[in-house]
C-alpha cells in the first residue's frame, strides 16, 4: 500500500474545497436509499463496501463451472474471455502475460469486478457467496490462496498478491525532446 | 440515362451563367428548351447525409460485438469536428438504452448533502460548453508492436472532436460540499459492467464537466446518454458513459480499468499507474494509407494534431523520412485539446516520397518518434502511443503504410 500512497499523494495536488460551503442553486433532493442500493457498490482496496457472504475455491469451481467456464474455458485457461491464470515471472519478457495473478495488484478489484461486470452477458447474476467462492477459485488457481481458504469481507482484502508492488507512478513526460 | 445527360449540360450551363454574374435569367433561358426539372424529395424532420457519402466507423469482427472499439474514419473528414454519429466508440458491455426521465445522477459518500439529480435539473444549471478531443487510451496501441496500420482509421481512428455541452463538476460538488479527506471521486456509469474509473479530485475540481450535450444536440446513446463525465485531456476510458454515480472517497478504489487495464507495462515489468493525460499526436490524413494520387502535380497535404497538454503550437512535416522539417498551416482558432487542422501544399513529382507530421503543444512538448518511445517504453506498454506515423507515397501515387 506504501507505494500506492506515494502515487495518490502525488496526484492530490491543491483544490480541497471547505467542509463549510452551502449550496448555491439547491437543485435535486438527497437521494433514496434505494437509489444508493440500485448502484454498483464499489469496493476499495480496504474492504470497505464488501457485503456479508463467504466462499472457498471448492465451490467457486462448481459455480465457475456453471457461470464462467463458456468463455473462459473449462479450466480458466481462456476463450473467449481471457485466460485468469498463469504469467507470474512474465512481465519482464518479450510476450508478457498479465493475469489476475501476474500482475493485479488487489484481490478486492477481482471481487469487484466479477459482481459488477460478470458473467459478461449476464452482470450482477452472482450472489455475494457466489462472488467470493469464484474469486476464491481464481486466487487458488494463481496459487495466492489454499482450496481450503475462506474468502469474505474480512480475509478477501488481507490477501496478499504477487503483483502488489509493481506499479509505478505516471513519469510523463518522458520521451521526446520537449524544447520549444 | 438521356434526361441526367441534360440535367448536367444545364447545370453546366448554370454554372457557366452564375460565373459570368447572370445567373437567374442566363439559367432561365437555358432551361426554357429542356424538359422540365424533376423535383427533389420533400423536406423531413431528421437529416441524414448524401447517400452518395459512404465513410463508416470501422471495427473488428467479434464473438462479443457488445464490447470492442470502433474507429472514426479520419481520412474521410474534413475541417475540425467528428459527427456524432461517426465518433469513435468503445464499450464494454453495450450501449444502454436509458429513459432520460428515470435516469439520476447521484453525488454521495465524503459530503455534506448527498444530492440526486434528474436530467432536467442538472439541464437547468448554468452550462458551459468547449470543443474538445478525446481519445482512447488504447489509441495506435497495435503500433507498439509493429507500425503497420495500414491506413489512419485503423491506426489512429480512436480519436474524434466534438463540441461538448454540460455543467462545471466544480460547482455540483461545492453544491454537495466535500468533507475534509474527501480526495478521490469514484464514477460510475449505468452500463451493464457498470464502468468504474477513480478520480483525483483535483481533477474534478478543475474543468470537469457533466455532459448533456454533443455538435448541438443531446449526447448519442454511444456517447454516453443522458450524462457522460468529461475529462479534458485525459484518456477516453475515465470519461465515464452513462454516468449515474459520483462517490467521494479519500482513496482510489483500484478499478479493474486502472489496475489491470489502462496501465502501462515498462521493459522492466513495472507498470505505470494513473496515466491519465494524453500527450500531443498528428497524423497526415491526406495523402494517406490507402489512397491513390491520381498523378503527379500540386497537392494540398492535410492531417489534424491535437494535444491532451493544450493548444497545438506548431506542426511540421516532412516529405523524405524525417530528413527535412518544414512548417504546415495551422486552421485557426486553435482551441486547447481539440483538433487542429494543418496544411501544407506540396508537390509530388512522380518519385517515392516518405511523409510524416509531429506535433508540438503549448507546453513545448514535441510529439516523438515511434522509436524514440519504444526506446524507453518497449513495446508492451499497449496503451499511450503519440509517437509520428510515416506513409510512403509510391511512383505510381498509390500510398502505404510504412
Amino acid at each position: 500500500m506504501c507505494k500506492f500512497s506515494a502515487i495518490v499523494a502525488a496526484l492530490l495536488v491543491a483544490s480541497t474545497p471547505s467542509a463549510a460551503q452551502l449550496p448555491v442553486f439547491g437543485v435535486g433532493r438527497p437521494p433514496t436509499a434505494e437509489e444508493i442500493r440500485d448502484l454498483g457498490t464499489p469496493i476499495a482496496p480496504s474492504g470497505a463496501g464488501l457485503p456479508e457472504g463467504s466462499g472457498t475455491a471448492a465451490t467457486g469451481r462448481e459455480v465457475f463451472a456453471a457461470q464462467c467456464a463458456r468463455c473462459h474455458a473449462p479450466k480458466a485457461q481462456g476463450d473467449i474471455g481471457p485466460t485468469l491464470f498463469g504469467g507470474q515471472g512474465s512481465l519482464q519478457s518479450a510476450r508478457p502475460l498479465k493475469t489476475v495473478g501476474s500482475f493485479w495488484p488487489y484481490a478486492t478489484t477481482v471481487w469487484d469486478y466479477i459482481n459488477r461486470a460478470m458473467p459478461f452477458d449476464k452482470p450482477g447474476l452472482l450472489k455475494p457467496s457466489e462472488v467470493y467462492a469464484v474469486t476464491a477459485y481464481i486466487l487458488n488457481l494463481n496459487g495466492i490462496i489454499g482450496e481450503t481458504d475462506v474468502m469474505d469481507a474480512k480475509s478477501l482484502p488481507k490477501v496478499k498478491m504477487p503483483n502488489r508492488d509493481g506499479f509505478v507512478a505516471d513519469p510523463r513526460p518522458d520521451v521526446g525532446n520537449t524544447k520549444k | 440515362m438521356k434526361n441526367s445527360k441534360r440535367t448536367s449540360r444545364r447545370q453546366m450551363l448554370r454554372i457557366g451563367a452564375l460565373a459570368m454574374g447572370g445567373g437567374l435569367l442566363a439559367g432561365k433561358k437555358a432551361q426554357a428548351a429542356e424538359t422540365p426539372s424533376k423535383l427533389g424529395i420533400p423536406l423531413g424532420p431528421y437529416g441524414e447525409r448524401s447517400p452518395y457519402e459512404k465513410a463508416v466507423r470501422w471495427t473488428r469482427q467479434s464473438r462479443t460485438p457488445e464490447t470492442g472499439s470502433s474507429f472514426t474514419p479520419l481520412a474521410d473528414s474534413v475541417g475540425t469536428l467528428t459527427p456524432s454519429s461517426l465518433h469513435y466508440e468503445r464499450h464494454h458491455s453495450g450501449i444502454p438504452t436509458i429513459d432520460p426521465e428515470q435516469h439520476r445522477l447521484i453525488i454521495h459518500g465524503m459530503v455534506d448533502r448527498p444530492l440526486s439529480l434528474s436530467v432536467a435539473e442538472i439541464r437547468r444549471l448554468p452550462s458551459i460548453s468547449r470543443v474538445m478531443v478525446m481519445e482512447c487510451g488504447g489509441n495506435s496501441g497495435s503500433e507498439w508492436a509493429a507500425a503497420t496500420g495500414p491506413d489512419v482509421q485503423r491506426s489512429f481512428g480512436l480519436v474524434s472532436c466534438s463540441e461538448w455541452t454540460g455543467v462545471s463538476l466544480a460547482m455540483l460538488l461545492k453544491e454537495v460540499g466535500v468533507r475534509p479527506g474527501g480526495s478521490w471521486v469514484i464514477a460510475e456509469g449505468a452500463d451493464a459492467c457498470r464502468m468504474m474509473r477513480s478520480i483525483p479530485l483535483a481533477k474534478a475540481m478543475d474543468d470537469a464537466l457533466i455532459a448533456y450535450g454533443q455538435n448541438g444536440e443531446a449526447l448519442r446513446p454511444a456517447q454516453g446518454y443522458p450524462l457522460r463525465l468529461l475529462l479534458p485531456g485525459w484518456e477516453g476510458n475515465t470519461n465515464v458513459k452513462w454516468l449515474h454515480s459520483l462517490k467521494l472517497t479519500d482513496q482510489p478504489y483500484m478499478a479493474r480499468d486502472e489496475t489491470a487495464k489502462y496501465t502501462d507495462l515498462m521493459p522492466d515489468g513495472k507498470a505505470r499507474i494513473f496515466t491519465y493525460r494524453m500527450e500531443a499526436k498528428s497524423v497526415i490524413t491526406f495523402p494517406s494509407g490507402g489512397q491513390t494520387l491520381p498523378g503527379p502535380g500540386l497537392y494540398e497535404l492535410t492531417g489534424l494534431a491535437w494535444s491532451g497538454g493544450g493548444r497545438i503550437e506548431r506542426v511540421e512535416i516532412t516529405a523524405d523520412g524525417g530528413k527535412t522539417w518544414t512548417n504546415a498551416q495551422l486552421q485557426e482558432p486553435r482551441m486547447p485539446i481539440a483538433f487542429t487542422r494543418f496544411r501544407l501544399s506540396w508537390r509530388f513529382d512522380g518519385r517515392e516520397a516518405v511523409i510524416a507530421s509531429r506535433a508540438a503543444d503549448e507546453t513545448g512538448y514535441v510529439q516523438p518518434s515511434r522509436e524514440e518511445l519504444i526506446a524507453v517504453r518497449g513495446t508492451n506498454s499497449g496503451y499511450h502511443f503519440n509517437g509520428m506515423k510515416f506513409w510512403k507515397v509510391h511512383t505510381d501515387g498509390t500510398v502505404t503504410n510504412v
